[in-house]
C-alpha cells in the first residue's frame, strides 16, 4: 500500500489532531457520555494511524475489539451506573490538579527529549507491507505460540471473572413442606453496605 | 532531528504523538472523579503504547513485524482488563451507590 507522501502527511496530521483533541476531550469533558463517544473517535483515529503504518490486520483488530467491544462495554457501564450525584467538595483539589499536571508535563518533557535525542537506527529493513497479515499468522503459530495460548486462557479467566463479579447474589431459599411451589432461586436486592458510612479523616 | 525527512512521516512524529496521548492518559487517571473515566484513561494509555509498538515495528523491524504481534497481545489484554474492570466497577457501585473515586477509601491508610 503506497500512497503519495503528501497525502500521507495530511492524513497523519488530521489523525494526530483527532487523537490529541479527542483524548483531551475524554479527560476533560463534564458529561461522561460525550467522553465515551469521543473515546470511540480516538480509537478510530488510532486505527487510521495503524493503516498509515501498513498494518491492516491490527487496524481491523483495533476497530473490532476497541470500538466494537470495549467502547460498547464502557457505554453499558455508564448506562448502568449513571446517576446524578453531587460530588463532595474536596479541599486542595485545585492544588492536586496543578501538581499532577506538573508531573505529567515533566513526563512529557522527558519522553520528548528521549525521542528527539536518541539516534534511532534508521532506516531499518524494508517493510513487508501487505504481507504483514501472513507474517503475524506465522509468528502466532510458531514462536509466539505459548503467549497465544496463554491469551486464550486469560480471556477465559476474564470472562468467568467478569460474570462472577457482576452477578447479583442469588439466594437459595430453604424448602419447607408448605412452600414447595415457592422454592427456587430468587434474586434478592442486595442491601447496600457502607452506603452512608460517614467519611472520617 | 528529522534529517532523514523525505516527505514521509518520520518515526519521531509517531513517538511524539504517543507521548502526548500517554501523558493525557496519566493526567486523566490521576484526576478523574468518575471511576468509568479512570478506565477510559487506562485505555488511552494502552493505545499510546500500541502506537509506539506499531511505529517501531514499521520503521525499525520492518521484515519481522514483532511489534504488531505484541500490539495484538496488548489489545487482547486490554479487552480482558476492560471486562474485569467494569465488572469490579459494577459490584463496587452496588455496594457503595456511587462512582466517585474519592469515596472508595476503604483501604486508605
Amino acid at each position: 500500500m503506497t500512497i503519495a507522501s503528501s497525502t500521507e502527511l495530511i492524513c497523519f496530521l488530521l489523525l494526530g489532531v483527532g487523537v490529541v483533541l479527542g483524548s483531551i476531550g475524554v479527560v476533560l469533558l463534564e458529561n461522561i457520555v460525550y467522553s465515551a463517544f469521543l473515546l470511540g473517535g480516538v480509537f478510530l483515529s488510532v486505527a487510521g494511524l495503524y493503516l498509515l503504518l501498513n498494518a491492516s490486520f491490527v487496524a481491523a483488530a483495533q476497530v473490532l475489539v476497541y470500538v466494537g467491544a470495549v467502547n460498547v462495554l464502557i457505554l453499558f457501564a455508564i448506562m448502568l451506573v449513571n446517576k446524578k450525584e453531587d460530588l463532595k467538595v474536596i479541599k486542595s483539589l485545585r492544588l492536586r490538579r496543578i501538581l499532577s499536571g506538573g508531573v505529567c508535563f515533566g513526563l512529557l518533557f522527558l519522553l520528548v527529549r528521549v525521542v528527539i535525542t536518541t539516534n534511532w537506527s534508521l532506516p531499518g529493513p524494508v517493510a513487508i507491507g501487505e504481507a504483514a497479515t501472513e507474517r503475524i499468522g506465522e509468528h502466532l503459530f510458531t514462536d509466539y505460540l505459548l503467549p497465544f495460548e496463554l491469551a486464550s486462557v486469560l480471556l477465559l479467566m476474564a470472562m468467568i471473572g467478569a460474570i462472577v463479579l457482576a452477578r447479583k447474589d442469588v439466594v437459595y431459599l430453604e424448602s419447607t413442606p408448605e412452600s414447595d411451589l415457592k422454592q427456587g432461586l430468587i434474586e434478592q436486592a442486595q442491601p447496600t453496605l457502607l452506603a452512608d458510612k460517614p467519611t472520617n479523616s | 532531528m528529522f534529517e532523514a525527512f523525505d516527505g514521509h512521516v518520520p518515526l519521531q512524529a509517531y513517538l511524539l504523538l504517543a507521548a502526548f496521548l500517554f501523558c493525557i492518559g496519566v493526567w486523566g487517571l490521576i484526576n478523574s472523579r468518575n471511576a468509568v473515566r479512570v478506565l477510559m484513561s487506562i485505555e488511552l494509555m494502552l493505545n499510546a503504547v500500541n502506537i509506539n509498538l506499531m511505529a517501531f515495528s514499521s520503521f525499525i523491524d520492518g521484515d519481522l513485524i514483532r511489534g504488531q504481534v505484541f500490539a495484538v497481545f496488548v489489545i487482547t489484554v486490554a479487552a480482558a482488563e476492560a471486562a474485569v474492570g467494569l465488572a469490579i466497577l459494577l459490584s463496587l457501585y452496588r455496594n457503595r451507590v456511587t462512582v466517585d473515586m474519592e469515596s472508595f477509601n476503604l483501604l486508605r491508610w
